[in-house]
């Protein structure tokens, strides 16, 4: 599967994007999405960060005009929701965080809602609340939870997810060790800030089923966790979900939010469709982000510059709830294990309830995080040993076919030559250290490409049916959120079917026709779905082919005896009908059949469409249609209770080489010239693997330069995009993709994942170069001017 | 109290019953029903309620609907021909993949359009500041600004065609 066809026609190329509805203002996102008798929903948030809630007076909003449901968690049943089961929808005992959902109101339009909102009177009992990871998880620490979700009484702020991965001998390898480095790293809050806020749109059928409109990239684990939710009720009804057009995820739309299951109440309450829209403020303040780790790195190497182990000790703010963000240090162990040759390896990682905002996945799903604090700490160990940072890194390089100290099973591996890319397109050996304000830095990375099994399955299943006019319609399980999929679905199942692009069209986004799939996640869409598509594409062709075969040759002589009809003087040609009706002779590409040895026959070459409606409108009871289906389930497997086993078929790998510029007297960092290299195994479409690469590379700067969650005492203080600091248009960074391409075995056309590692190694390359440039080492992200500029003062005055 | 308005929108004359203190952006998503452009913030930072207002670009969340009166609205809607083909910055858009979710694609390319329009030449110094209103968390705006590069020249051989 995995070797490239010479002859391809349609994957390895740059294909324009296909959405063309997006571009004319026809794409339908939630926000564009009105039904019959629709309500309005607005949420009332915590006032404080930790209280109890002594009482809620809704009458006032109930009597508002216009106002049709006002609940609270004294007027619903109580359901816990959450993977760790630690909230209810709306809060009832006490509230954790400013983001905690007191009470919801369903109205006619959005301006009462508001209105009625305001009409609430919540009245508060504080209690003492605690911000810090580090105070939270000391024995006298304010406790967030005083029980866990069974009733249990909780002793502390820990919870119970004791992320550990040992492999080897971390002691006995750091006393053998030539040179040993240790260092703590923090990492900030930051949000995925995706284009399009939340929403969604909850209504119950007739029968009592649920259909929820919903911006997921999980619409199937979404639809389990709101069956639950319905079970949990009381409710009989079963859930349908439709996944219209999303604004963005990057990991936001992984798990089913709160305000979901509120949306459920309110129209389960009123009996009418309710909708709901965040604000931007409210996407800032109650939409999980990524959450900040603070890291304790300790490695070391032997006297060639050799890796001997690494130790890493993280401390993950959970916020009050858990939700995705708490398992990341699933996906942390990869980097921390395998990212360069470590034989000893230690990781622990503690996830700390506070009375912060809760964190959910995003890009990358904590390996930036780790990645951030092991590749710092690398640069430390090749200074610590003398030895060149990029030689530092290839003499530990990941090599084809190893295996590492987590058991996963390495296949095509090219992080050398990445590295050597960087080294070459940055100029490195003469930009190094120079100390002249300018600088270069170097990060490598490695992440699943093959898919991820974190749940018992990592499937995706694919229908694919072909009518009677040529036209095939692909019915995927998976979602796109805007990396191109539409347009890859076609050229893949172009390929694998013999028809064309154009013959394509893709139905996706309802749970209640769509065959199963896992999600959107793990950078597995492209992985699975094109697995999906070849499995379920041969299936359609074979299936062509055995019709072609069986009418082919009654079709031509009636053609030709047709034309010897109309026009006197044609010949009809002896020819040799057999060849044709062996399927093995037979060839579907281009939407047409030809024989195989003999291309250049044009007797023998009929369009496909016309043998689908030959094969189809017989007109004696037996017509015929073509209908192929897959069910493609990797071969990965999930982690073992010691954190080990190939999680992945694959994994990608790459380098980020960025040259900086720091002012030394403002602290500003200007990026000069920023060379990503990735393994993508295959690109099936080159113009989309770099929109991917650009888009997670500036992603990653902004995690590195500008975008940070400023809390003070729970409460986010910047929740806007003016005080949030996504990077704008005006922020050029001059990215040099390059795409390097081993062509992986174990994936469909050779290709592996890659929607979110180039925002993996961003932000320790820059920080790396920031080093080269002026002798400073921020370990604590964003590097603001204001950081920078303090160390470097620091410095001078150290030196003088 | 609700006053009645007169615009023009994508050519075709409007009269809105509004509230004074509406923005542009309800009356066209909510009276016209022309969802094209997106509401990203509320704020007038984001650009995805970007439309062009006597040919200028503004942020119609926050343009008051009674400055309206009397002018011409052009909106993602009505940027290709009514028989469907697409006007050369949309085709870009798909060619260059200056598309991704979707969701600020119609400021992006009507933000584009007033530059192009005052600038059919634009460097990429230009485009970017001509962009720097309009926030794209997808492409990183390289393709976008690929894709305006790519609408200039489109536009251009259509000029010379002519």
């Amino acid at each position: 599967m995995g070797e490239r066809l010479m002859d391809e026609l349609f994957v390895g190329k740059s294909f324009a994007r296909m959405d063309k509805d997006k571009v004319i203002g026809r794409a339908n996102f939630i926000n564009d999405i009105t039904l019959p008798r629709m309500l309005h929903a607005k949420i009332l948030y915590s006032a404080r960060p930790h209280a109890r809630i002594k009482s809620i007076d809704t009458s006032k909003a109930e009597k508002l005009m216009g106002v049709r449901a006002v609940l609270t968690g004294f007027n619903v049943p109580e359901v816990k929701v959450g993977f760790l089961g630690d909230q209810t929808p709306l809060k009832k005992d006490k509230v954790r965080q400013f983001r905690d959902e007191v009470a919801a109101v369903a109205a006619i339009d959005e301006d009462t809602a508001e209105e009625a909102l305001d009409l609430i009177k919540v009245e508060y009992e504080d209690l003492p609340a605690v911000y810090d990871p580090i105070e939270a998880m000391k024995p006298d620490a304010p406790l967030v939870h005083e029980f866990d979700a069974r009733g249990k009484p909780r002793r502390n702020n820990l919870l119970p997810l004791p992320w550990k991965l040992e492999a080897g001998d971390v002691r006995k390898a750091r006393e053998s060790s030539k040179y040993v480095v240790k260092d703590r790293f923090s990492t900030q809050w930051v949000h995925q800030t995706c284009m399009g806020t939340s929403g969604g749109i909850a209504e119950f059928d007739v029968n009592g089923n649920l259909i929820f409109r919903s911006v997921t990239n999980v619409p199937f684990g979404g639809k389990d966790r709101l069956d639950m939710f319905l079970k949990n009720l009381g409710l009989k009804g079963r859930s349908r979900v439709l996944t219209p057009y999303v604004g963005g995820s990057f990991g936001s739309k992984l798990d089913t939010d709160i305000y979901e299951f509120i949306l459920v109440l309110l129209a389960w309450k009123t009996g009418c469709p309710v909708k709901i829209v965040f604000s931007r403020k409210e996407e800032f303040l109650a939409s999980p982000p990524r959450q900040p780790v603070i890291a304790t790195v300790e490695q070391g190497c032997d006297s060639n510059g050799r890796l001997t182990f690494r130790n890493i000790d993280m401390i993950l703010d959970n916020g009050a709830y858990t939700s995705w963000g708490a398992t990341t240090p699933s996906v942390m162990m990869i980097p921390v294990s395998s990212l360069y040759r470590v034989p000893n390896v230690k990781f622990q990682a503690t996830c700390v309830y506070t009375n912060n905002i809760y964190a959910q996945a995003m890009r990358g799903y904590g390996n930036p995080q780790a990645t951030f604090v092991i590749e710092q700490s690398m640069d430390q160990l090749a200074e610590a040993s003398g030895i060149d940072a990029i030689e530092f890194r290839k003499i530990n390089a990941n090599v084809p076919y190893e295996k590492t100290p987590m058991d996963l099973k390495i296949t095509t591996c090219p992080m050398s030559e990445c590295l050597e890319i960087v080294e070459k397109r940055l100029n490195w050996s003469e930009k190094r250290n120079q100390k002249t304000s300018r600088g270069v830095g170097v990060a490598s990375f490695l992440h699943v490409g093959g898919g991820a099994r974190v749940y018992l399955s990592d499937a995706q299943g694919i229908i694919m049916k072909v009518d009677d006019e040529g036209k095939v319609t692909v019915i995927t399980g998976g979602t796109d959120q805007g990396q191109g999929s539409e347009t890859i679905i076609k050229q893949m199942v172009a390929e694998a079917t013999g028809f064309r692009p154009e013959d394509v069209s893709i139905f996706q986004g309802d749970t209640e026709v769509c065959p199963w799939d896992v999600g959107t996640h793990a950078s597995r869409h492209a992985f699975i779905t094109g697995h999906a598509v070849l499995l379920a594409g041969a299936d359609v062709k074979r299936k062509v082919l055995d019709l072609a075969a069986r009418w082919m040759p009654e079709m031509i002589r009636f053609d030709l005896s047709k034309r010897a009809r109309k026009d006197p003087n044609f010949q009809v040609p002896l020819l040799d009908f057999s060849p044709l009706m062996d399927t093995n002779n037979l060839e579907l590409r281009n939407a047409e059949v030809f024989l195989k040895d003999d291309p250049e026959n044009k007797h023998f070459r009929l369009p496909v469409a016309k043998i689908l409606r030959r094969a189809h409108l017989v007109g004696t009871g037996k017509g015929e249609m073509v209908v192929a289906e897959a069910f493609y389930d990797p071969p990965n497997e999930m982690l073992n209770r010691e954190g080990k086993g190939n999680l992945s078929c694959c994994y990608t790998f790459g380098a980020h080489g960025v040259e900086v510029e720091v002012d030394e007297e403002t602290g500003l960092v200007t990026i000069l010239n920023y060379v990503a290299a990735h393994d993508v195994g295959r690109a099936i479409n080159p113009m989309l693997v770099k929109g991917q690469i650009y888009g997670a590379t500036v992603m990653g700067c902004g995690y590195a330069l500008t975008e940070e969650i400023q809390t003070n005492h729970g409460r986010v203080m910047n929740p806007n995009l003016l005080d949030y600091k996504i990077l704008t248009a005006k922020d050029k960074i001059p990215i040099d993709p390059v795409i390097v391409e081993p062509i992986e075995p174990s994936g469909p056309f050779g290709a592996k994942g890659i929607g979110e590692p180039a925002c993996v190694p961003s932000a320790p390359a820059i920080v790396n170069a920031i080093y080269d440039a002026v002798g400073v080492r921020i370990k604590d992200l964003p590097v603001t001017p204001e950081k920078l500029l303090k160390a470097i003062k620091e410095k001078k005055a150290k030196e003088q | 109290m609700k006053r009645s308005i007169s615009f023009s929108v994508n050519g075709d004359t409007v009269q809105v019953e509004v509230h004074p203190h509406w923005n542009l952006l309800r009356v066209l998503r909510e009276e016209l029903e022309l969802t094209g452009a997106k509401q990203g913030c509320g704020e007038g930072e984001c650009g995805a309620c970007t439309v062009l207002v006597n040919g200028l670009p503004i942020n119609s969340c926050i343009y008051p609907i009674m400055e309206v009166e009397g002018k011409d609205v052009l909106t993602i809607e009505g940027l290709a021909s009514r028989d469907g083909a697409l006007h050369p910055v949309q085709e870009a858009f798909l060619e260059k993949a200056g598309v991704q979710c979707g969701f600020c694609t119609p400021g992006m390319i009507m933000s584009a359009k007033a530059l192009l329009d005052a600038n059919p030449d634009p460097d990429e110094e230009e485009i970017r500041q001509a962009l720097a209103g309009n926030m794209c968390r997808c492409t990183g705006y390289i393709q976008i600004i690929e894709s305006v590069k790519h609408a200039a020249a489109l536009l251009s051989s259509i000029e010379q065609e002519a």
